[in-house]
C-alpha cells in the first residue's frame, strides 16, 4: 500500500531557509541544500521549496540553489513561490523540480492551472491554497496570507481541481504557527470534495499531531511542516516509527 | 558509455544527476551512432504515450533502439519509458509500442476500487514474485519503497514482472526479459534504494 508522506518545507529568502510564525517575523534558519539532505538522510518523502523572494537577483540564487539540491537530493522536489507563468514553470522544471505549486499566480489567472496541466500533466501542477475562517466560512487568501481574497475555499479548490491540479497543499492560517495540531476540520471539508492527493499544512507542534491527523483523516495522503523540523524539535525518524507504532504505514 | 535517449519527451535533469551521483558519466543524446556506440542506454519519459512513441518514430530512433537491443545491447525504460517497450497501450486510443516485452498497457482506473486516488503517486512497497528474486533488483529489500507517479500500468506480461505494487490490485512496478529491462517507479526519485538499482543496472552485465 501507499505510505504516508511528511514533507518539510523550507521558505527560501536570499539564498537562506526562513519561516516565520503566521507569516510574520521571518528568522533565518540555515543553508537550503544542507538542510535538504539532512532531511532526505532523516527519512523525508518530499522537500517542497518555496521561494519567498521578489527580487530578480533572489530569484536566480534560488534557481541555482535547487540545482544544486536536486543534483544532490534524489526524492522528489516541489517548487513553489512566485509561479505566475507558463515560463515560470519551465524556470524550475529544468532546475530539477518534479512539481510546481502554484497560489496567488492561480487566484490571478486559474488558467494557469489548466495551461500548465496540459503541457506538463496533472501531476505535476500542485495547487497551493491559504486559508482562514472569515465570517464563518473557509476563505482564500492571496499574496502569501496578506489578502482576503473574498473567495470560498471549498468551491475554489473543486474549480482548480476541475482545472487540472493535481494535489492540493492545505495550508490552515488560523493553525500556522499555533503549533496545537492541524486544521482537522477544515482538511476534512476539503478532502470531502476532491480525489486527488491533499497535504495537511499549518499547525503541527509535535509527534502525536501527525498521528491524529492521518488516524483522523484517512483521505489526507500527506504531512507538511517546517519550523519544528528546522529548529529539531520533531526528528522525522522519531516522527516516522511513531507512525508506524500507530499502525500508520510510512516509509 | 551510459546513454540517456533524448528524443525530446521529458526532463533528463534528474536522471542525469543520479547517474552521476553513482559514478557514471551519462551522455544525453538523440545522435544514432552515439547510441550505437553506448553500453547501455536508458529509455526515459514523461508524458503522453502516442506523442512519445510519435517521437521515437520521426526521430529514427526506434530502429536504432531495435537494432542495438537486437545486438544484446541492455536498455532500461523508466515511467513512460517502461511503458514503450511493450507491444501495445490503450492511453486514449490503441497504440503500438516497441515491442521489446510482450504485454500492453492498460489503464488502472476500474481495476483498482473506485475511492483509491488515481494516478497513484507515492511512495509504494515493491514486492517480488515467487522464486529468485531478479539480479536488478538484488539491493532492494521486501518491502522496501519507491516512488511511483502513473495512471496506466503494463499488464499480460507475467513472465516478464520482477516485481510488483500493491494498491487495491497489483500493479507491475518492475520488468525484465533479457537485455531489456524496465521500472514503472522513478529509481532516479527514490531515494538510495532507487540509486542501488541503477547502480545495479549500470554496473551489471547483462
Amino acid at each position: 500500500m501507499i505510505t504516508k508522506r511528511i514533507i518539510p518545507c523550507l521558505d527560501v529568502k536570499n539564498g537562506r531557509v526562513v519561516k516565520g510564525v503566521n507569516f510574520e517575523g521571518l528568522n533565518d534558519v540555515s543553508s537550503p541544500i544542507e538542510l535538504a539532505e539532512y532531511y532526505t538522510k532523516s527519512g523525508a518523502d518530499e522537500l517542497v521549496f518555496y521561494d519567498i523572494t521578489a527580487s530578480a537577483e533572489g530569484r536566480s540564487l534560488f534557481t541555482d540553489i535547487l540545482k544544486e539540491t536536486a543534483s544532490r537530493v534524489f526524492i522528489p522536489l516541489t517548487v513553489g513561490g512566485g509561479i505566475n507563468s507558463l515560463e515560470d514553470f519551465d524556470r524550475v522544471l529544468k532546475c530539477g523540480a518534479d512539481k510546481v505549486s502554484v497560489n496567488s499566480g492561480a487566484i490571478r489567472n486559474p488558467d494557469l492551472i489548466r495551461q500548465a496541466a496540459l503541457r506538463y500533466g496533472s501531476q505535476c501542477v500542485v495547487l497551493s491554497v491559504d486559508v482562514k475562517r472569515v465570517d464563518g466560512e473557509f476563505r482564500v487568501f492571496g499574496r502569501g496570507g496578506r489578502d482576503d481574497t473574498g473567495m470560498e475555499a471549498i468551491s475554489w479548490i473543486k474549480k482548480c481541481v476541475d482545472l487540472g491540479a493535481g494535489e492540493i497543499v492545505v495550508n490552515s492560517i488560523d493553525t500556522d504557527g499555533v503549533k496545537g495540531g492541524f486544521d482537522l476540520e477544515m482538511l476534512k471539508a476539503v478532502c470531502d470534495v476532491v480525489k486527488v492527493p491533499v497535504i495537511a499544512s499549518g499547525g503541527a507542534g509535535k509527534k502525536e499531531d501527525f498521528t491524529e491527523l492521518f488516524h483522523a483523516l484517512p483521505g489526507v495522503d500527506a504531512g507538511l511542516a517546517a519550523s519544528i523540523f528546522h529548529f529539531g524539535e520533531v526528528d522525522i525518524r522519531d516522527l516516522k516509527n511513531d507512525l508506524r507504532e500507530n499502525g500508520i504505514l510510512v516509509r | 558509455m551510459i546513454a540517456v535517449i533524448d528524443y525530446g519527451v521529458g526532463n533528463l535533469f534528474s536522471l542525469c544527476r543520479s547517474l552521476e551521483a553513482i559514478g557514471q558519466e551519462p551522455v544525453v543524446t538523440g545522435d544514432p551512432e552515439l547510441l550505437r556506440k553506448a553500453d547501455k542506454l536508458f529509455l526515459p519519459g514523461v508524458g503522453a504515450f502516442a506523442d512519445a512513441r510519435e517521437k521515437l518514430r520521426q526521430s529514427g530512433l526506434e530502429e536504432v533502439i531495435k537494432e542495438e537491443v537486437a545486438k544484446g545491447k541492455p536498455i532500461m525504460g523508466i515511467c513512460l519509458g517502461m511503458q514503450l517497450l511493450f507491444e501495445e497501450s490503450q492511453e486514449f486510443g490503441t497504440w503500438e509500442g516497441l515491442g521489446l516485452i510482450p504485454g500492453k498497457v492498460v489503464t488502472m482506473e476500474g481495476v483498482i476500487p473506485a475511492d483509491y486516488k488515481v494516478p497513484h503517486i507515492g511512495w509504494n512497497q515493491l514486492h517480488f514474485p515467487e522464486g529468485d528474486r531478479h539480479p536488478l533488483l538484488k539491493t532492494v529489500g521486501e518491502g522496501e519503497c519507491v516512488y511511483f507517479v502513473h495512471t496506466f500500468y503494463a499488464t499480460e506480461c507475467d513472465d516478464a514482472v520482477i516485481a510488483t505494487a500493491e494498491y487495491g490490485a497489483e500493479l507491475t512496478a518492475a520488468v525484465a526479459r533479457g537485455n531489456v529491462m524496465g521500472c514503472q517507479f522513478h529509481p532516479e526519485k527514490s531515494g538510495d534504494v532507487g540509486l542501488a538499482i541503477l547502480r545495479t543496472f549500470c554496473e551489471g552485465d547483462w
